[in-house]
C-alpha cells in the first residue's frame, strides 16, 4: 500500500479522490483544503482525515506521495513541497504557469528519483492511443499537417466567478481546454517548435480568453492548426479531436472513434487496410477496477501506481512531457517567434498585437 | 413491486452514444423537436412499452409536459427518473464553483430560501437536508406522474462509492421512500462494490441497473464477476447498454442477456419504430424460452 495525501478537494479533486481512495493499493490518509465546509462535510460522513494546511498536513502525516489537485497557480509550490519531503507527486493538468518553475521541478524530482505524473488523462482514452499507433506507425506516408480542436460549452455568458475565469490563476480556455489538445498533439505526433497567427480572446468573459486559435510548426515544414473554443454551446460536453493529414492517407480521432483512411496497406500497419477502418471506444477500452467519468481517469491513476511500485521515472505523462505542454502554451501567450520558424510564421507574427492599438483590443 | 421486463431508455435523445460523437449529433438534430421524442416514445408505447427510464434533463419536463396533458391516452403510463443530469451540475460548478452551483439548483422559494440564505443546511454540513431538497427539485418536472422507482445516477452512485460516502446511499434511499413512496434504485458501472455496501448499510434486495453486455464494456471488475454477481447476489438487476452501443448484434446480445439468471428488466433506447419493435419482440422471444 502506497500511503498517499492529497490536496486541492475541488471538481476534479473530489473525482480523484474518489479514483484514488478506491484503489487497491492506495491508502489515502489525508485530504486537505481550505474550504472548510468541504473537508468538515468528508471528515464527518467519509472519516477521511483532513487539513486546512499543506503544510501541516506534510508535517503530520507520514505519507510517499501527493496528489495536487489545486488551481493551477498553486500547483507549483505545492509540488515543490512535496518534492522537497520526497514525495512521488501526481499532479493535475496544466503542470505549471511558468515554465522555469517546472524545470526547476524536474531537475528536483530527478536528484531523489521521483515518479511524476500530470493529469493529462487524453493520453489513456483507447482511441487517442488507437491514434497515435497509427500515427506513430509511419502507415500515414509523410505527415504535412495535424489540427488539435477542442470546444465545449463552459463560459455562455459575461460571468462567473471561479478561478477558472481568473487570468492570475490559471483560468480562460488556453489552460482549461488547450492544453489538452496541444498536450494530444504533442502525443500523437510531436511537438511544435513555433507558434504564429495567435488569435486569442474572450468570447464572454471579462478576463480570460474564451477562444484560442493558432498556427502551429513543427519539424520539417510540417503545420498545424490550434482551435479551441470553450464557448459553444452546441457542445453537450468538452469534446476534443486531433486529425493527423499524410501523404498516404488520414487519421481523426475523438475519444469515442479513430477512423482511418490508407489509400495504401502499409507494412507497419498489417491490420489496417486501404480505405476506411474505424475502431471504436468499446473495442479499444481496457476494463479499469473501478469507474467514474470515464475509464482513462482510472488507468492514469493506476498507471501512477504501477510507477511508484515499478521505480519507472519516464512514464507517459511525466513533468518533463507535461512542460513540453506548457512550453507550447507559453509560446502562445507571448506571441514569441521561436529560431527555425518558417517566413510566413514571421510574418505572422508582425501582426500580432503587442501594442495597445486596434488589433490589441481586438485580440489581446 | 413489479418492474416491467422492457425499459424504454432516453440517451438517444440527448446525445449520449457511446461508439461516435458524430452519430450523437446527429440524434441531437432530429430530436432537437418534442414532436420527434413523443412520436418515438409513442411508437415504444404501441410496442408495449409503458416505463420511460429517463434523465433529469431540462427538456424531460416537456416530455412530463405532454403526458399530463394527455391522461387518457397514457392512463398506464409510468417514469422512472434518474438523478441527477449531471452535466448541468458539473457546467454549473465550473462556472460558478460547487456551492453556489448546488445553490442555483435549488429552489428559491420560502422555507428553502430562507435555510440557504441563513446558510443554515449548508453550514452545519447537514447533507441529508441538502441532499432531499435537491431530490425534491429534480422532482418537481413529474409531478401528478407515475413514478415507482426512482434512480440515482451512476456519476453521484459511484463518486460516493469512491469517496466512501455510503451514508448518503442510504439518505438516497430514506428520502425516496418516505418522501415519494417510491422504490430507491441505483445505476452503477461497480455492480460488485455497489451490492457490498447496500448491504453493509442493510439495504435489502436493491433494485439495481448496470451495464450487462456480452463483450463486457464498462463492467467493472470483469464479465465473471458480473455473472457470478448476477447468479448469487440478492439484487433486483436491470441490464443496460445490452448492446454496448451497438458493438453486438441484436440477437446475440439479447440471447447473452436473457440467458443471465435473474435478471428482472432489460433497458434499451433506440430511434426506429422498426428497431423498437424487433428488440421488444426479440426480449419477448427470448425470455419466454
Amino acid at each position: 500500500m502506497i500511503r498517499t495525501a492529497m490536496v486541492g478537494l475541488g471538481k476534479m479533486g473530489l473525482s480523484h479522490l474518489a479514483i484514488f481512495r478506491a484503489h487497491p493499493q492506495i491508502d489515502l490518509v489525508a485530504g486537505c483544503d481550505s474550504a472548510t465546509y468541504l473537508t468538515d462535510v468528508l471528515e464527518k460522513y467519509t472519516g477521511l482525515k483532513c487539513y486546512a494546511d499543506l503544510d501541516q498536513m506534510l508535517a503530520k502525516e507520514q505519507v510517499e506521495a501527493l496528489i495536487v489537485s489545486t488551481p493551477s497557480r498553486l500547483h507549483a509550490g505545492m509540488v515543490e513541497k512535496a518534492l522537497a519531503k520526497g514525495l512521488h507527486v501526481f499532479c493535475e493538468k496544466p503542470f505549471v504557469l511558468n515554465v522555469d518553475d517546472g524545470e526547476r521541478l524536474i531537475t528536483m524530482a530527478d536528484e531523489r528519483k521521483l515518479v511524476t505524473q500530470v493529469g493529462y488523462h487524453f493520453r489513456f482514452v483507447g482511441a487517442f492511443r488507437e491514434l497515435a499507433r497509427v500515427v506513430r506507425s509511419g502507415a500515414l506516408g509523410k505527415v504535412h499537417h495535424v489540427r488539435a480542436e477542442a470546444y465545449g460549452p463552459v463560459v455562455l455568458r459575461p460571468k462567473g466567478g471561479t478561478w477558472r475565469m481568473s487570468k492570475e490563476e490559471g483560468g480562460g480556455a488556453l489552460y482549461d481546454y488547450a492544453c489538452h489538445a496541444i498536450d494530444l498533439t504533442n502525443f500523437v505526433f510531436g511537438t511544435p517548435q513555433a507558434v504564429s497567427g495567435v488569435a486569442r480572446r474572450a468570447v464572454f468573459s471579462r478576463d480570460v480568453d474564451d477562444e484560442v486559435y493558432a498556427t502551429l510548426h513543427f519539424a520539417d515544414g510540417v503545420s498545424g492548426q490550434l482551435c479551441v473554443n470553450w464557448s459553444d454551446e452546441s457542445y453537450r460536453k468538452m469534446y476534443t479531436r486531433i486529425t493527423v493529414w499524410g501523404t498516404n492517407g488520414r487519421a481523426s480521432s475523438d475519444r469515442q472513434e479513430c477512423q482511418v483512411y490508407l489509400r495504401h496497406p502499409h507494412p507497419a500497419l498489417p491490420d489496417v487496410p486501404a480505405g476506411w477502418t474505424v475502431r471504436n471506444t468499446t473495442e479499444l477500452t481496457e476494463e479499469v477496477w473501478y469507474y467514474l467519468r470515464g475509464e482513462e481517469y482510472s488507468a492514469q491513476a493506476d498507471y501512477w501506481v504501477k510507477s511508484i511500485q515499478a521505480g519507472r521515472l519516464d512514464g507517459e505523462n511525466s513533468f518533463r512531457s507535461a512542460l513540453m505542454t506548457d512550453q507550447v502554451v507559453a509560446m502562445i501567450m507571448n506571441h514569441t517567434r521561436q529560431d527555425g520558424a518558417d517566413a510566413a510564421a514571421a510574418a505572422a507574427a508582425q501582426w500580432q498585437p503587442k501594442h495597445r492599438g486596434f488589433f490589441a483590443r481586438l485580440f489581446g | 413491486m413489479q418492474i416491467p421486463r422492457v425499459l424504454f431508455g432516453d440517451n438517444q435523445f440527448f446525445g449520449v452514444n457511446h461508439m461516435s460523437e458524430e452519430k450523437a449529433r446527429a440524434q441531437q438534430m432530429r430530436f432537437q423537436n418534442l414532436e420527434a421524442i413523443i412520436e418515438v416514445l409513442d411508437h415504444a408505447h404501441a410496442a408495449g412499452i409503458n416505463t420511460f427510464m429517463c434523465t433529469t434533463h431540462d427538456r424531460v419536463e416537456q416530455i412530463c409536459d405532454h403526458f399530463r396533458a394527455n391522461p387518457e391516452r397514457y392512463a398506464d403510463y409510468q417514469f422512472y427518473p434518474c438523478m441527477p443530469y449531471a452535466h448541468k451540475y458539473n457546467n454549473a460548478a465550473t462556472e460558478h464553483g460547487m456551492i453556489e452551483a448546488i445553490r442555483m439548483f435549488l429552489p428559491q422559494d420560502g422555507f428553502v430560501a430562507a435555510l440557504l440564505k441563513s446558510g443554515t443546511a449548508l453550514a452545519s454540513k447537514d447533507v441529508a437536508t441538502i441532499m432531499g431538497l435537491l431530490i425534491d427539485a429534480e422532482m418537481k418536472m413529474f409531478h401528478g406522474l407515475k413514478t415507482p422507482v426512482i434512480f440515482m445516477q451512476n456519476v453521484i452512485t459511484d463518486l460516493l462509492l469512491g469517496l466512501r460516502m455510503h451514508s448518503a446511499l442510504r439518505m438516497f434511499h430514506d428520502h425516496v421512500r418516505s418522501k415519494y413512496d417510491a422504490e430507491p434504485a441505483y445505476i452503477t458501472m461497480n455492480l460488485p462494490l455497489l451490492l457490498d455496501v447496500l448491504e453493509g448499510l442493510g439495504i435489502d434486495n436493491p433494485v439495481v441497473c448496470a451495464n450487462i453486455n456480452k463483450v463486457g464494456f464498462r463492467m467493472c471488475g470483469g464479465i465473471e464477476t458480473y455473472e457470478r454477481t448476477i447468479a448469487n447476489r440478492r439484487f433486483r438487476a436491470i441490464a443496460m447498454s445490452v448492446f454496448a452501443s451497438g458493438a453486438i448484434p441484436p440477437r446475440e446480445a439479447l440471447e447473452y442477456v436473457c440467458r443471465q439468471p435473474r435478471i428482472e428488466s432489460i433497458v434499451f433506447g433506440a430511434s426506429s419504430r422498426g428497431n423498437i419493435q424487433q428488440t421488444k419482440s426479440l426480449i419477448d422471444e427470448l425470455s419466454a424460452a
